[in-house]
């Protein structure tokens, strides 16, 4: 079965992030998303501990142990950047002046509940870091995860079995198989790899998606 | 004459008491006032409620405190990491409390501290299980829940430059936790790389103002540190 590279998926997020959008990209996949940005666009990122304006990764040799993003990499501020403290940062989420963020994910429920930030398993160290805020503060959500699980269950699920991050909080699901739109109608399918039936799509998914118009209008 | 400089870290931190709640700065070690943690060790006051992001990286700062054994209980949003080595031992050894709060919501409670604000209601972890007992409200519509201000005796923060009014600017993402840890203790110590003349620091761009700042300590750069990938914030 084909599927979705990884710079696919990317390309499927960035292209639906306008001009003069404010986004905040997660650890992980989500990151990959900034190299994929179309060039023709102003798009500022932000970083959780306080960037505005966040630019790539230094040179060898550059970096800066006081300018980091949120995974505690080494980055860069781009002209017209801007520094502010962590209780403004988490405002410009909380106060809905995120226009998009993009999340990982462990699953996601048909209701657009999230789970990203722990297994439950009895020996882990949780650790929430800004997720949860990240998860009910931007305007639109979008998860990119792979579709299915290593034992091939799918990630897309009618209740999430992990503890969840946020409740109805996900607009779009970018997966290695689909892109998919929460809506208040349940999940409608935008895309499909080429060459997986909708029906398959639908069986390996397990709950109920609505085909994109082009598959509905043929059948 | 208002002067507060200490001389050294040792005597800046020579009041903390055992039982203290103590903020303290950083995300990772960006910000982090190792020098003060480090006189804070040799101080060797125990039992003590920290307040920061992380649960300390690698052998310094805040890692080298816990592991010191001197850390009763942690409020911290994000502990596990690849390098918090020392955070994990004692946690699975039952060796520390540990109050997970979600970062935004623990920027907020130390906001809301050095606000005066009692309590406030944010839609952050509705419905979760970090949020389970807690007070909540629906307010037009959406839901929200009750938080509480966290308080401390103490805030140990770094910031670039300082004057002896205890007005600060910071560098970069080394801000962070800084302004407003400083705002919510009641006493504030701020290590500064540089302690300017009275005047030097142009009003519009100081970021903490001095009434925060209860002492600074200029402590010059240190060797350059290279920034440790660590896992996610």
């Amino acid at each position: 079965m084909r599927r979705f590279t990884r710079e696919e998926m990317a390309t499927r997020v960035a292209r639906d992030i306008p001009n003069g959008a404010y986004v905040n990209l997660g650890i992980g996949l989500p990151t990959m998303v900034a190299n994929h940005l179309p060039r023709d666009r102003e798009i500022v990122l932000h970083t959780e501990n306080g960037l505005l304006g966040m630019g790539p990764a230094p040179e060898a040799g550059e970096e800066d142990p006081d300018l980091i993003n949120a995974g505690k990499q080494p980055v860069t501020a781009l002209p017209g950047a801007s520094y502010f403290h962590h209780a403004d940062s988490f405002g410009m989420m909380r106060g809905g002046h995120l226009d998009f963020c993009v999340l990982g994910a462990f699953q996601v429920s048909v209701k657009g509940d999230l789970a990203n930030w722990h297994t439950g398993a009895k020996d882990a160290i949780p650790a929430v870091g800004g997720a949860m805020d990240l998860a009910i503060g931007a305007k639109r959500v979008y998860v990119m995860m792979e579709h299915l699980t290593k034992k091939g269950e799918s990630k897309i699920v009618p209740q999430c079995t992990y503890p969840v991050t946020g409740i109805a909080c996900v607009s779009r699901i970018v997966t290695d198989l689909a892109i998919i739109d929460v809506t208040p109608d349940g999940l409608a399918v935008v895309e499909i790899v080429d060459g997986l039936p909708f029906d398959e799509l639908q069986r390996l998914t397990g709950v109920p998606l609505r085909a994109p118009r082009a598959v509905a209008a043929a059948n | 004459m208002i002067n507060k400089i200490f001389p050294s870290v040792r005597e800046a931190v020579a009041d903390v008491h055992d039982g203290a709640t103590v903020m303290i700065g950083g995300f990772g070690t960006a910000g982090m006032p190792s020098e003060l943690i480090d006189a804070l060790i040799e101080q060797g006051a125990r039992d003590l409620t920290i307040v920061n992001n992380n649960a300390g990286n690698g052998d310094v700062g805040l890692a080298l405190l816990l592991k010191a054994k001197r850390v009763r209980r942690i409020i911290c949003s994000f502990p596990r990491q690849a390098d918090s080595w020392h955070f994990d031992n004692l946690y699975r050894a039952g060796e520390i409390e540990l109050e997970l709060v979600p970062q935004g919501n623990l920027a907020e409670r130390i906001r809301a501290a050095g606000a005066g604000i009692g309590g406030f209601y944010t839609p952050t972890g509705y419905g979760t299980e970090l949020a389970e007992d807690k007070e909540t409200r629906t307010i037009d519509g959406r839901h929200y829940v009750l938080e509480y201000p966290i308080h401390a005796d103490f805030a140990l923060i770094k910031a670039l430059r300082g004057d002896r009014w205890g007005n600060l600017v910071y560098r970069k993402t080394a801000r962070n936790f800084g302004p407003i840890m400083a705002a919510a203790a009641k006493t504030t110590i701020a290590q500064v790389r540089e302690i300017v003349n009275l005047g030097d620091l142009d009003p519009e761009v100081v970021v903490t103002p001095g009434i925060f700042v209860t002492r600074l300590v200029e402590v010059p750069a240190a060797l350059k540190l290279v920034a440790q990938p660590g896992a996610a914030a």
